[in-house]
């Protein structure tokens, strides 16, 4: 099929490149320099969806970020991505796009007949109609309504691109590449500003590629060529296209997407897909000019009712007609360039202007052209259902209430101008507080709120000689602010058109007997009599209208709906718009891809990975890896074909029968020096510190304000002045803050000094009956008898000739040691470990045998310092010194810490010594009892007792202390398990703690 | 996302920081009665204010120190900083 709306030697596009591509499985061709929308248009291809609530059959509204219909699904190497506009995606080799919001086809769509329906789905509908009975809800409302509805389809499948993030800082960032952002640019970057400038198309130039300009003597698209390309030689100049600028936020921070590789069949090797900008901008200067608006009348949604602005763009730019027979609609002169573009292409357009006697250069020429112009006429509707074929015209009376006769003529397309809206977001975003100028029917940004000023048609100037000179102007004033360079620059002399003033004029009047659908928001299918039910219904709020009509609400974020919904509301209820007021502006301004913001912390990269210096030991003798916090820890080391209920089994018996080592490098570790550290400690922790002697160590718990219990851990005294404190895996970051904290903040006179010391030791926690007689022979010049190094004592010691510290603390509750070296050493220390203790029997043992071995002691950890307890519900208020102050004492007195049935820590056992309870299971009287069923307690830990072979968990239990003995449920609704227990002693193996002092 | 100035280090983002609450909140002494109500008040009552607002923020990422940072709760201005030890005037 040939391209037979393209008209030769017009445009921007290349026309040595012909593309192929594929829309709805057919196959089209248009050139490089194309966007999909122009390159369906210039083969005659017009439907490309349907609407989102009644199908109504979709044409192209625009030519680039305001487009709210043409949305299509676009297939690219293999990837799929919803919701793309075909008028902003670049063509290229190979494309292939779907439409979206039809089934089964685009040309006989089912879900149309809700269009066809008397019944219209007005505001509301859904909120009315889907809410009863409430059964329904899943089985038949909203599957029916996700089939029917939606923009497209998320891809399921991993996204291979890759989406990069970059920081970056400048002096100055402008947003968009109109003439206010290309005067501003190059007048700050001569000041030797650092500059950013930021245009969402890939083209420069802004309304200077369709404007019938001059500046300087050279066409308006000559002269921004000239200016992009000097200022793509400065250094100090970042110049960026399909880059949108689409947040700004607090303290001048700027987001911006820049789409890297969507214009190119695949991503190069070493590209990103996008990349996402966070720019820090001294100033801002907001350029991104103005959207034209419609004028609203009948079936304005029809295809081939289009902007008159996009009409222009398509023959300009990408020289493609968007109609041989055009209808130009419009209340202002934009319409009549436009116009004039047609005509001197061959092109016999109709001009319908809704002003009386309007007079102006621009006019002069179209009349000069000898274009057919009807003053007072307006389009009353758009007849044909797929394809416009020809309008209803009528004369309007001055006063906009009264239609003529109805006449009907026959055209191809609609060309609609309802003047500029200017495009205020980002001024918005900002905190500006918009202000409503009558001139032009719009809003404006207001007193600029952060550093910035926006500039040229968004700022509602609209004439290319006060842009230019108002923004060489502040690109000069802003830059010398921060550079205090000055070099003056000539503002180039400018030839535009003067044009005359646009009628306050937006809303074609129903014709009497008719019911037209007269639509404001186009992509949400909202009508003018959407918008009257609302307020009939008593919506007064323009954010409640907005929501309950779903006006604005679409993808498009309302770009070419919300003023004309403005004055609508206004209208009705009597007030100005400025009363009314604007819905809130909130970033995105257009759609991002959840990629682009999610960058390259995807999977594994989500989260930084820490390996302990034993790592690629544990992963040659099989270890199963678990994800520890942000460190992966042996779970178990797996043998032949054991699981790891087997595994773990097997390496904690040999704990308790010989001797294990436990990788325990990921402890918290924090170094504690200054004269006053015994004091720090003694402070943070419950108990008492002011007496440990050099060469011990000894167990602590820290509690928050609050009298939670925050951390424990074993801390030891290596020197007068120096402590070694561990803290658990998860706390040591908080434990390191808490501790600067009170150091920093409450008790400045305190001399003490805590750094992190976690990745400076590798540890190995050697724990078994055998451990001396290893622990012997690692250390033959050292004691480490029981009375050469007691139960939580230190020393340090030479391993092979590598420095090592010696602790004697248990987590297993067996007679068990902690060996540190530098980490350097940790491998070598732990081959070492291994090769001497072959002969002891020694087993390497994982997190779920250290788990096993610490709940059947009874030891507390993470499951129960969950943030909700306090020490007595560990069987921790030993810990507790009475005789001086710490943190979180004086909350221990509240009354429900104190209460007599306090909850408190238990172990519990199921009655057939068979069924393992699942964690978090709760515990209750009576498993018959109706629900909610009053809980009593929950399972935190269980395991496999290996002491004596049957199951065994801990409980945190209200009135613990005194259910020892009970019997009780233990509940899991989630693993639909009721297991009849029985409460025992926490402390299962070896109550009284004689094993570790052996 | 703020742009927050360290008293020691000189303009930082806030994803550099953590933010540590009410400034203004002083901790009874050590080993003084305190009343039922002092201690709430300490422990868990804030005010919660519109407008400004003195807080802590620790330079968790930069150099470690725990700053006063007098902010704006609606607006996020940020008007001074102050080192810990500071008096705030
Ligand atoms: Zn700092």
């Amino acid at each position: 099929m040939t391209q037979t709306f393209r008209i030769e030697n017009v445009g921007l596009v290349n026309r040595d490149k012909k593309l192929s591509f594929k829309f709805n499985g057919k196959t089209y061709y248009g050139y490089e320099g194309d966007t999909l929308a122009s390159a369906l248009l210039a083969n005659g291809v017009h439907l490309i969806g349907r609407s989102f609530k009644y199908h109504r059959p979709r044409g192209f509204f625009g030519a680039g970020v305001d487009e709210p219909y043409a949305i299509v699904q676009l297939f690219r190497n293999g990837e799929t991505e919803p919701n793309i506009k075909a008028t902003e995606q670049e063509l290229f080799e190979g494309l292939e796009a779907k439409s979206v919001n039809c089934w089964p086809s685009v040309n006989f769509d089912i879900g149309a007949i809700n269009n066809f329906l008397k019944i219209f789905l007005p505001a509301g509908f859904y909120y009315k109609t889907f809410m009863w009975p409430k059964s329904f809800w899943y089985r038949i409302y909203e599957p029916f309504i996700r089939k029917a509805a939606g923009l497209g389809v998320a891809s399921t499948k991993h996204d291979n691109e890759r989406y990069e993030h970059k920081y970056e800082y400048c002096d100055l960032l402008i947003a968009g590449s109109g003439p206010s952002g290309l005067a501003g640019a190059y007048a700050a970057a001569k000041n030797g500003a650092k500059v950013i400038l930021a245009e969402d198309k890939p083209r420069f130039g802004g309304s200077l590629l369709t404007s019938d300009v001059n500046i300087g003597n050279q066409s308006g698209k000559d002269w921004a060529d000239g200016i992009v390309a000097e200022l793509k030689t400065m250094p100090n100049v970042v110049v960026k296209n399909r880059s949108q600028i689409f947040g700004y936020y607090d303290h001048n921070m700027l987001v911006m997407s820049e789409k890297v590789s969507d214009h190119l069949p695949s991503t190069k090797k070493y590209h990103p897909n996008k990349r996402l900008w966070y720019i820090r901008a001294k100033e801002v200067l907001i350029s991104s000019g103005s959207i034209e608006r419609p004028i609203v009348f009948g079936n304005n949604d029809t295809p081939g009712v289009m902007l008159s602005s996009a009409a222009k763009e398509y023959l300009k730019v990408y020289g493609v007609l968007v109609g041989r027979k055009p209808v130009v609609f419009t209340n202002n002169d934009s319409g009549y360039e436009t116009a004039i573009e047609f005509k001197k292409h061959g092109v016999d357009p109709v001009i319908l202007d809704s002003r009386k006697n309007p007079e102006s250069e621009i006019i002069d020429e179209a009349k000069n052209l000898g274009i057919n112009i009807k003053n007072s006429y307006v389009v009353v509707a758009a007849q044909g259902y797929k394809k416009v074929k020809s309008a209803d015209i009528a004369s309007i009376s001055e006063d906009k209430k009264q239609l003529g006769k109805i006449e009907n003529i026959q055209c191809d397309c609609i060309c609609v101008s309802g003047f500029w809206t200017p495009t205020i977001h980002l001024a918005s975003q900002s905190g500006n507080k918009t202000k409503f100028k009558d001139e032009i029917d719009a809003f404006v940004p207001g007193q600029s709120k952060q550093n910035e000023i926006t500039l040229g048609a968004a700022n509602g100037v609209f004439s290319l000689e006060e842009t230019l000179k108002t923004s060489f102007t502040a690109g000069s004033e802003l830059s010398k602010k921060i550079t205090e360079n000055d070099n003056k620059i000539a503002i180039p002399n400018v030839v535009e058109k003067k044009s005359s003033q646009h009628d306050k004029f937006w809303c074609v009047p129903l014709p009497k007997g008719k019911n037209y659908k007269r639509f404001l928001d186009f992509q949400n299918d909202v009508a003018v009599s959407d918008v009257e039910i609302a307020l009939r219904e008593g919506y007064r709020s323009i954010e409640h209208v907005k929501r309950y009509t779903t006006l604005g609400m679409a993808t498009d974020q309302g770009k070419t709906s919300n003023l004309n919904g403005l004055q609508l509301v206004s209208e009705i209820e009597n007030k100005v718009v400025p009363a009314v007021g604007h819905t809130t502006f909130r970033p995105p301004y257009t759609p991002v891809s959840i990629g682009a913001i999610v960058g390259r912390e995807v999977g594994k990269h989500s989260k930084p990975t820490r390996k302990s210096p034993m790592h690629s030991w544990h992963e040659k003798n099989n270890a199963v890896f678990v994800d520890a916090g942000v460190w992966l820890r042996p779970r178990y080391y797996k043998r032949g074909n054991e699981n790891l209920f087997e595994g773990s089994k097997r390496e904690a018996k040999n704990v308790r029968m010989n001797v294990g080592v436990c990788d325990v490098t990921t402890l918290g570790k924090i170094d504690v020096k200054g004269p006053d550290a015994a004091e720090l400690l003694n402070r943070v922790y419950t108990n008492s510190w002011l007496k440990l002697p050099v060469g011990k160590a000894r167990y602590g718990v820290m509690l928050r304000e609050d009298g939670i219990v925050m951390d424990d851990g074993t801390t030891t005294r290596i020197s007068e002045n120096h402590y070694h404190m561990t803290t658990t895996t998860a706390q040591a970051a908080n434990v390191l803050s808490h501790l600067e904290y009170y150091l920093q903040l409450v008790w400045p006179e305190l001399n003490v000094n805590v750094v992190s010391t976690t990745e400076q030791w590798a540890g190995a926690a050697i724990a078994g009956p055998k451990s001396r007689d290893l622990l012997q022979k690692l250390f033959p010049n050292s004691d480490v008898s029981n009375e050469g190094l007691p139960f939580m004592g230190y020393m340090e010691g030479d391993l092979f000739g590598v420095k090592a510290r010696i602790y004697r603390i248990s987590f297993s509750g067996e007679l068990a040691y902690e060996v540190n070296v530098e980490s350097d050493y940790g491998n070598f220390m732990w081959e070492k470990i291994i090769e001497v203790g072959e002969e002891f029997n020694i087993q390497p043992y994982g997190t779920e045998a250290l788990s096993t071995l610490r709940i059947e002691m009874g030891h507390v950890a993470g499951s129960e310092l969950d943030g909700r307890t306090i020490p007595f519900d560990n069987a921790l208020e030993g810990l507790v010194s009475k005789k001086k102050d710490f943190i979180g004492k004086r909350s221990l007195q509240r009354s429900a810490f104190i209460a007599e049935d306090r909850q408190r820590i238990v172990g519990v056992v199921p009655l057939d010594k068979q069924t393992s309870i699942p964690e978090g299971s709760h515990l209750v009287k009576d498993d018959k009892a109706p629900l909610p069923n009053p809980k009593l307690g929950h399972i935190s830990a269980s395991c496999w007792s290996v002491e004596y072979d049957n199951p065994f968990s801990l409980a945190i239990l209200k009135d613990g202390k005194n259910m020892i003995g009970q019997k009780l449920f233990a509940m899991s609704p989630l693993k639909n398990k009721v297991i009849p227990v029985e409460i025992v002693s926490s402390h299962y193996v070896d109550p009284k703690g004689e094993r570790v002092r052996s | 996302m703020l742009y927050i100035n360290c008293p020691h280090c000189g303009m930082r983002s806030q994803n550099e920081f953590s933010y540590g609450g009410d400034a203004s909140v002083k901790r009874p002494e050590l080993n003084k009665e305190v009343s039922d109500q002092e201690w709430d008040d300490f422990v868990y009552n804030r005010k919660s204010l519109r407008g400004k607002h003195l807080e802590l923020w620790q330079h968790i990422s930069g150099c470690r120190q725990w700053i006063k940072v007098e902010r704006d709760t609606a607006t996020h201005e940020i008007f001074r900083t102050f080192k810990a030890d500071e008096e705030v005037a």
